[in-house]
């Protein structure tokens, strides 16, 4: 599946975006988040605290125990700051 | 009638008049225009310029959903919604939501309902670059701005349309 970074999640981990592959072990997004916190310092720094980070599944915004599922994008940022 | 819906993410600057020009040109069933610019404010003369990152996509189907809760709500004409990205420096506009309406109420509540909800769930991240070499960095999540989001969560009543006492009936009603 493909995921995208932003703000300082993407200037932690140093990408905007990437295609992942993670073990049919994990199954929802906060499993996937803890995946990807051990691969690799930006990553462990992304996720150092899990709770302060959102997430999106195909553009709707999801919770850590949301599964996975079928989706084809996951995105990881810090909480929103428009307006 | 339903009105228009207009949802635009942009880099390009954008002048309110003329946007909200679209919304009432030829129109006479209207009584109501409130509009909202946010503006790159200076932090006292300490800010270069506001680098404004977005979820391109996501964006754009985040703010529909914001108008689409927005028209459950009151009964608004039009919804214009423009969001820029990008490098932004002190005095540009960053954001302006537009809302018509039969009457001020429904405009009005519309035009707060949407700006709240841009703020707290459409995907955009603030960064500040300061005049200070090196000095900067992301804005942090307010407070403020959540808990004003929230005030909306509380059960509501679908609103009511206000009893309309013809001109002519005020008239007759006083006394002679």
């Amino acid at each position: 599946m493909k995921a995208l970074y932003f703000s300082w999640v993407r200037e932690r981990i140093g990408k905007n975006e990437e295609d992942i592959t993670p073990p049919d072990s994990i199954k929802t997004v906060g499993e996937l988040m803890t995946w990807l916190s051990h691969q690799g310092e930006g990553y462990a720094a992304a996720f150092e605290n899990e709770k302060t980070i959102r997430a999106a599944l195909d553009h709707t915004y999801v919770k850590p125990e949301t599964a996975l599922g079928q989706a084809r994008e996951i995105a990881f940022f810090p909480p929103m700051t428009g307006g | 009638m339903t009105g228009k819906t207009i949802v635009r993410v942009q880099a390009e600057l954008f002048d309110a008049a003329t946007e909200c020009a679209v919304l009432t040109d030829g129109r006479c069933d209207l009584g109501a225009l409130v509009t909202f610019t946010g503006l790159c404010r200076d932090e006292g003369g300490v800010l270069q310029s506001l680098e404004i990152e977005h979820y391109p996509g996501m964006a754009e189907d985040e703010i529909k959903r914001i108008v689409a809760d927005t028209r459950e709500r009151w009964p608004v004409q039009d919804i214009l919604v423009i969001h820029r990205f990008g490098m932004i420096t002190p005095g540009e506009p960053i954001v302006l939501v537009a809302t018509t309406g039969l009457h001020r109420g429904e405009a009005f509540n519309a035009a707060e309902f949407l700006m709240d909800f841009l703020k707290t769930e459409a995907p955009f991240w603030k960064k500040q670059h300061l005049k200070a070499k090196g000095v900067g960095g992301w804005v942090s999540a307010k407070k403020e701005d959540e808990d004003a989001a929230e005030k909306w969560l509380a059960p509501h009543k679908p609103s009511e349309k206000p009893e309309i006492i013809p001109i002519i009936k005020q008239a007759e009603a006083k006394p002679a």
